[in-house]
């Protein structure tokens, strides 16, 4: 999976699953802070990733996650590991 | 001691999903009983239950609203966005005035049971969603309209059996009475979902007149077979009496008393001692003879014994006056933890609109209910005080008085 198809998966999910502003969906958002993700979208967002890239995310490192980029970067890095 | 006051009112029922809808239900006698096919291949011995509609809440409430409110939750929403409507109550008074919520609920299956279904297939409760907590709660109505509505007064679920939304109207009125509150949103809520009423099916307790789903439920008949499960929610704003006068709001009528017992033998079997004795109290707590009672609006849910005790109950309570009795749950099948309070609403939409709502399917009454003056056509009829009975398993007993003032 290459790393536009990650994109457009992720900001799919955002706004359709977390109802995030697809507007908002820019690179260098912030997630918490632009995006409006709090703790508890969190959780779910571990739900829809395992769902959509069967892998699950480790609190711990999406807790070095800040931005929108970042999650695609991780994304893309767990994904190249596997 | 205050006075309180009903100054709203919302229901989403099997026989409709707002109050005039519900009106007109009770007025004609429509049966919202029906058949759910998931329940036979389930397992169920009985697919008979009230068929309720699920609300798209997609533009009401926000994402984080929608996934922690569980089916019941939805309905509760419904219900109380009516009742507040209806009392004249938006955000900006809620934000303003310290109104609580005191709500009825007794089971939130679906999400228990949805859990722990993944957490067998994935091992890993990471994956259950941020929801499941929120939904799996007994307290998810008021956790939830507390949340949504920004409730700031006193919050908490009563789970008492069937008699969960009685009770929360009684005790509601007893936070009101004592000064604690000026307002209180009060209700019952009851989850329909093929998973929520399996054990219960299994009891036996369901009626099997599939062939008829709305002859099912007859109370006080003597052919009925057993009680047809239903759910929603109903919702009414308890108010302090001055307080309503003061802002000029409609007062459907008064909570002028509340009576409870519990019968301490069985886990499922009723008593009339039990019944009969929460009626007394709620005659003495509303300072009134069993003569000054209009109408009763009876438990009575199409169960051979339930229906009996209750019958002998209201007869050593009422049997001179032959008080107009009917039970509603002919028509809506039992609403179970939501019973209470929804039962208040239609007690409330009777005294408004002066009728008697029929106890649907009555064709013959058997030793026990031909005794009592029971209802089975809808009649017009001004009624100026009512009295609700709810009674719930291990013998929890409710009864109200509703008095127009």
């Amino acid at each position: 999976m290459n790393r536009k198809e990650i994109i457009e998966i992720v900001n799919k999910f955002l706004a359709e699953d977390i109802e995030v502003d697809p507007a908002a969906l820019k690179e260098e958002a912030f997630l918490k802070e632009d995006l409006g993700i709090d703790s508890l979208d969190f959780v779910d967002i571990v739900v829809v990733v395992e769902q959509n890239f069967e892998f699950k995310i480790k609190p711990e490192e999406m807790s070095k996650v800040k931005t929108l980029s970042q999650f695609y970067d991780y994304i893309e890095a767990k994904l190249n590991a596997s | 001691m205050k006075r309180v006051v009903i100054t709203g009112i919302g229901i989403y029922s099997c026989i409709g999903t707002c109050k005039e809808e519900v009106r007109e239900g009770l007025y004609t006698g429509r049966s919202g009983i029906g058949i759910d096919p998931a329940r036979t291949a389930y397992g169920y011995r009985s697919p008979l239950t009230g068929i309720v509609p699920r609300p798209d809440l997609k533009e009401a409430l926000t994402r984080r609203q929608r996934i922690c409110l569980p089916e019941e939750g939805e309905y509760a929403y419904m219900a109380t966005r009516e009742a507040l409507q209806d009392a004249e109550i938006d955000l900006d008074y809620l934000e303003k005035n310290e109104t609580g919520i005191l709500y009825g609920n007794d089971s939130s299956s679906k999400a228990v049971i949805e859990s722990h279904e993944i957490c067998v297939e994935k091992k890993d409760t990471t994956l259950l969603g941020s929801g499941a907590i929120f939904q799996s709660m007994n307290s998810t109505v008021t956790m939830n309209l507390s949340t949504i509505y920004k409730l700031r007064g006193i919050n908490m679920t009563i789970s008492a059996a069937c008699a969960s939304g009685s009770h929360t109207v009684g005790l509601g009125a007893m936070f009101i009475r004592l000064g604690l509150q000026d307002m209180i949103v009060c209700g019952g809520a009851q989850e329909t979902n093929v998973l929520s009423m399996a054990s219960f099916d299994g009891l036996n307790a369901f009626s099997l007149r599939v062939d008829q789903p709305q002859k099912a439920s007859r109370p006080f008949d003597k052919g009925r077979d057993g009680l047809v499960p239903s759910g929603g929610a109903a919702t009414v704003i308890l108010e302090e009496y001055e307080h309503a006068v003061k802002r000029g709001a409609r007062i459907y009528a008064e909570v002028a008393g509340y009576g409870f017992s519990s019968n301490g033998v069985h886990i499922s079997q009723p008593s009339e001692e039990g019944s009969a004795k929460a009626m007394a109290r709620a005659l003495t707590d509303a300072n009134l003879k069993p003569s000054d009672i209009d109408y009763i609006n009876a438990h009575a849910t199409s169960t051979v014994l339930g229906d009996a005790y209750e019958a002998m109950a209201i007869d050593s309570v009422f049997g001179e006056e032959k008080t107009p009795v009917s039970s509603t749950k002919g028509m809506t099948g039992h609403e179970c933890w939501m019973a209470g309070a929804s039962e208040i609403v239609y007690t409330l939409l009777m005294m408004r609109d002066s009728f008697i709502a029929p106890n649907l399917n009555l064709e013959e009454p058997d030793e026990n209910s031909k005794k009592l003056n029971i209802i089975a056509k809808t009649i017009d009829r001004k009624l100026d005080t009512c009295l609700s009975n709810s009674f719930g398993f291990g013998g929890t007993n409710s009864a109200l008085i509703l008095r127009i003032i």
